[in-house]
């Protein structure tokens, strides 16, 4: 026998987080002595059942959280035997080829934990490879937040708190970069020297401030090893859990679906599914990151060799995540502005410090200005498929080209010797292309959005091709049509379609009346180039038409409205659960709400 | 449960095909076949089994294998330890990863839930209730009457960040005029001091470079300086000392006392972020900077044909000593390394400068 599922929403009792006790059980001591205390069965009444959806997109996030454990784990490892000091001693450990060497007691530390300590060399690389995969796998966390609309209301503080830990990882990862001291690290921070010092009026202040004086000072790396062990961590330890703590406030949202509800969250109880599914996860990227750490060397510092101010390897390259910065200060061409007296360095300034700021700045701000944009002020909870948000859709690629863009400038050098090519030339064409490739990349995306929502609507309408072609009596060739499961037609046409926000409305998306004036004209223009061009998707009287017409002909007929924007057909912005009202919709909608 | 706090009022509006439901729950293979149940948490327990053997070789390879053994794949030379942690703690670690994600997919029950969201919002109710309070609070706090204390209040606070940012004045010196000359405005080359090459620390005699060679060098007194002031003082004093076809070169006449016969000395750091300057071509007497590719014409004066650095790198002026080798005339004529802001440097060299 099949079990019945849980059928949804109001109609159902439902569990909520608080099912009813199955049985009339006493605790167990010991959880009862905890519970006198601290009131422990409150916490689980509500939280031991709690429902998580499942989606392998789902687990960006917490392999994004298991390496930052796994940091955090070997990290204090590390500590245990890293001496964060620039003091010159001359190196007596057990890599013979620098036996002798001049070298700071921070590489030498570094070195004894590579070849004197058991296990040194593993729990670094480790340490390393997590470093990086935390990067990674936080930058794939936002995208998959960004292109599902998983930012939108009442998830834009977590968004924000998301951006605030990507930037902040950046950082962690560089202070971490910088430490063990050798050439490559060495390198990096000769970099942030410059950079510190091209901001304008400060900037010498502000080096002198950092580096304890002149470059390189002694006190850079103890300092760095501050930031990098306990103010970073510390912060990003607090906005982590503030991060999940919202995610556990708000549910997490879920792809839509049959029985999937703004209202409702469907997937399995925290205990023990969830939970087993996690903590196994948890195993499975710590184990990945061991095996790694033990099969591929990373960061070899001992052939680098220790930091010499006068040296520098050619092809040195920063770890991935800050590529796009070097690509940036790679292609810009020199500018220097005087005014009175003083030197404004602005190829330094505008591609390191600026581009990182318009960066972070723009994805912080960009839930408000799609809310701006769209005059959506409902909750969600059901995730957009890409293709039904795809000015977002094709904004969010044309930035991740623009990144790779960058990103590409910043091996220029590889390039170019790989492929035998001209250095400059490349540099030139990527100036260009940083700008062009995003535009390209933009009107693609776009376009294929686009048409996957025609075929989503042609689907829709006239169903899945049945893969019989029939020959007609005066020779054309048709194909007939299969009629849709209920659960397909209904994922196809679930999403709301905003209509596009008419300038000076005196009344909003909802009909209520605006306070203050109305839609600008800006706003208006944005809002038309924003969801203007979305393909309608097909209303209930048009399906009905459409299965109507399938059953006289298993042929359908070209639909012809296809192309249709959906001015006057598409939901308003609407209003939120506080404000109720859903009037004025377009007249195809009359009717739709049962 | 209170049901009228949901996230949205009308969670089927757009609809234009009616929500059919969550699907029915079909039934794995594990459930409805005992046999391939029971095979699954065989297979569980054989993993969790592994994990003790995998253990106990990790804890033999850090007692038994030297530390440093190494395993030789050829091209690949790894340490015999590190591979064995890596391996046997990857595979451990792995294997209960595996097998509880493999216990809560076929052993546990498959059927999802569902759980009914709230408004993110609070209800109408807390919010007034809260509003209530505060303003019962505020009026207890007597601010209203003595509408003083709240600004008196901020402005203590705020006056109060003042020395706690001052403390902070000591984080570095400061880069007043003075100290500036003292530090970025000067490096340790002045007059007669040897150019050592930076290989042997030998002084270099004109006749040892041929045409289109190449060396770094460093001036003589880095070596009376340690620790900190000597990577100071090396940032900023390492040179490139180059010999070029003199006729190749367009020398200008304010230079034209800096050269030893085509010899040329150069500041090895970049002014665009400050990386040592490697890449020469001695064809086009061109100089690259592996960091960002900055080009300079070390033929021109050193100014900039490519890339993101503004400003020529400075040149040394140089002559011989009366024992033949190289030495410098004087300190560098303008800072070396990045620009900053309380120096104009457009009065730098240029191209078609004299
Ligand atoms: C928050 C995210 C973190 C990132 C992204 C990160 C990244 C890095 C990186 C890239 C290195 C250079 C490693 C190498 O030598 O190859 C490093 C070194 C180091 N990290 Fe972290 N780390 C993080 C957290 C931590 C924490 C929490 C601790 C300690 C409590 C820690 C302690 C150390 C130490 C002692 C070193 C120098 C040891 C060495 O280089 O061998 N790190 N870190
Ligand atoms: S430091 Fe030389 S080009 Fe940037």
């Amino acid at each position: 026998m099949m079990a019945n599922p849980t059928r949804i929403a109001s109609t159902s009792p439902v569990l909520e987080g608080q099912p009813a006790p199955s049985a009339n059980r006493e605790m167990p001591g010991a959880v009862k002595w905890a519970d006198d205390r601290i009131g422990l069965a409150k916490i689980g009444r509500a939280g031991l059942r709690k429902v998580f959806p499942d989606h392998w997109s789902f687990l960006l996030g917490e392999i994004a959280l298991y390496s930052f454990i796994v940091l955090l784990l070997t990290g204090v490892f590390l500590t245990i035997w890293f001496k964060p000091s620039m003091a010159e001693i001359e190196y007596d450990g057990s890599y013979q080829l620098l036996k002798g060497m001049p070298v700071s007691e921070a590489f030498a530390s570094t070195l004894n934990i590579s070849f004197d300590v058991r296990g040194g060399l593993l729990v670094r690389q480790i340490h390393h490879w997590a470093a990086l995969l935390f990067v990674a796998a936080a930058t794939v966390h936002m995208l998959r937040v960004f292109f599902t609309g998983a930012f939108r209301k009442p998830r834009e503080v977590n968004w924000l708190i998301g951006v605030g830990l990507l930037s902040l990882s950046l950082i962690a990862g560089f202070a971490g970069y910088s430490l063990p001291d050798d050439l490559l690290s060495g390198t990096g921070l000769r970099f942030v020297d410059g950079l510190i010092r091209s901001i304008p009026i400060i900037g010498t202040w502000a080096e002198f401030f950092v580096f304890g004086g002149e470059y390189p000072g002694d006190i850079l790396i103890p300092r760095l090893y501050m930031v990098h062990i306990l103010l970073v961590p510390g912060i990003l330890l607090g906005l982590i859990s503030a991060h999940l703590a919202l995610v556990v406030y708000h549910k997490h949202t879920q792809y839509p679906g049959p029985g999937r509800t703004e209202n409702n969250v469907v997937g399995y109880p925290l205990f023990p599914v969830y939970a087993a599914k996690a903590g196994g996860f948890f195993f499975i990227v710590f184990g990945f990151l061991v095996l790694m750490g033990g099969l591929f060397q990373i960061n070899p510092v001992w052939i680098y060799g220790p930091y010499d101010p006068a040296k520098v390897t050619a092809g040195s390259q920063p770890d991935w995540y800050m590529g796009w910065v070097e690509g940036a200060i790679r292609i810009i061409p020199a500018l220097e502005t005087h005014i009175l007296g003083t030197t404004w360095t602005w190829s330094v300034f505008l591609p390191g410090v600026g581009l990182m700021g318009v960066l972070f700045t723009g994805l912080g701000l960009w839930p408000f200005i799609e809310q701006w944009i769209t005059g959506d002020k409902r909750e969600h909870h059901l995730l957009d498929r890409p293709r039904n948000a795809p000015t977002r859709t094709a904004l969010g690629v044309a930035g991740m080209t623009s990144y790779a863009m960058f990103w590409l400038a910043g091996g220029n050098d590889i390039i170019a010797t790989r492929f035998a090519l001209d250095l400059n030339a490349i540099t030139v064409f990527m100036r260009v292309a940083v700008f062009v490739a995003p535009v390209i990349a933009f009107i693609i995306t776009k376009r294929l959005m686009l048409s996957l929502q025609r075929a989503d609507r042609e689907r829709a309408l006239h169903g899945s091709e049945d893969g019989v072609i029939v020959r007609s009596p005066d020779g054309g060739y048709s194909e007939g049509h299969l009629p849709l499961s209920h659960e397909e037609q209904f994922l196809l046409t679930q999403h709301l379609q905003h209509r596009v926000l008419e300038p000076g409305a005196e009344t909003d998306a909802s009909g209520v009346r605006r306070k203050k004036g109305g839609v600008s004209k800006l706003r208006a223009r944005l809002s038309r180039w924003y969801l203007g061009h979305d393909i309608a998707k097909p209303s209930a009287a048009e399906l009905a038409a459409a299965a109507h017409q399938g059953s006289h002909s298993a042929h359908a007929v070209e639909d012809g409205h296809g192309a249709a924007g959906v001015d006057g057909a598409g939901i308003n912005g609407i209003e939120g659960p506080r404000h109720g009202a859903d009037a004025g919709h377009g007249p195809e909608r009359a009717g739709l709400h049962h | 449960m209170s049901h009228d706090n949901l996230p949205v009022k009308d969670p089927d509006l757009g609809h234009s095909v009616p929500d059919p439901g969550l699907e029915p729950h079909v039934e794995r293979y594990t459930d409805v076949d005992k046999g391939a149940g029971n095979r699954a948490y065989a297979a569980i327990l054989m993993m969790l089994a592994a994990v003790p053997v995998l253990a106990i070789a990790f804890v033999v390879i850090y007692f038994a294998v030297p530390r440093d053994a190494y395993i030789d794949f050829g091209l690949l030379k790894a340490n015999a330890q590190n591979v064995g942690f890596g391996l046997t703690g990857g595979l451990a670690a792995v294997l209960i990863g595996v097998a509880v994600i493999q216990w809560a997919r076929v052993l546990m029950s498959d059927e999802e839930s569902v759980e009914l969201r709230h408004a993110a919002s609070s209800t109408d109710d807390d919010r007034a209730a809260v509003m209530g309070l505060w303003d019962d609070g505020v009026e207890q706090s007597s601010v209203r009457r003595r509408k003083l204390l709240l600004g008196a209040l901020g402005g203590a606070v705020g006056i109060s960040l003042v020395p706690a940012v001052v403390l902070l004045a000591d984080m570095g010196p400061h880069p007043t005029a003075r100290l500036r000359e003292e530090t970025l405005e000067r490096t340790i080359w002045a007059e007669g001091i040897l150019l050592l090459n930076d290989e042997n620390w030998l002084p270099i005699r004109p006749e040892m470079l041929e045409v289109g060679q190449l060396v770094n060098a460093q001036p003589a007194n880095l070596r009376d300086l340690h620790g900190v002031e000597a990577h100071q003082a090396k940032a900023k004093a390492a040179i490139i000392v180059v010999r070029m076809d003199p006729n190749s070169i367009k020398v200008p006449e304010s230079r034209k006392d800096w050269h030893v016969s085509g010899i040329l000395a150069y500041s090895k750091i970049c002014t665009h972020v400050g990386c040592p300057i490697s890449l020469w071509e001695r064809q086009t007497h061109h100089l690259l900077c592996p960091c960002h590719q900055s080009t300079f014409d070390l033929g021109n004066s050193g100014v900039v044909v490519f890339g993101p650095a503004a400003r020529a790198l400075p040149q040394l002026p140089i002559t011989v000593n009366a024992d033949g080798y190289l030495v410098a005339q004087s300190d560098f004529t303008v800072p070396v390394g990045p620009s900053y802001f309380e120096r104009d440097s457009s009065q730098d060299f240029k191209d078609g400068d004299q």
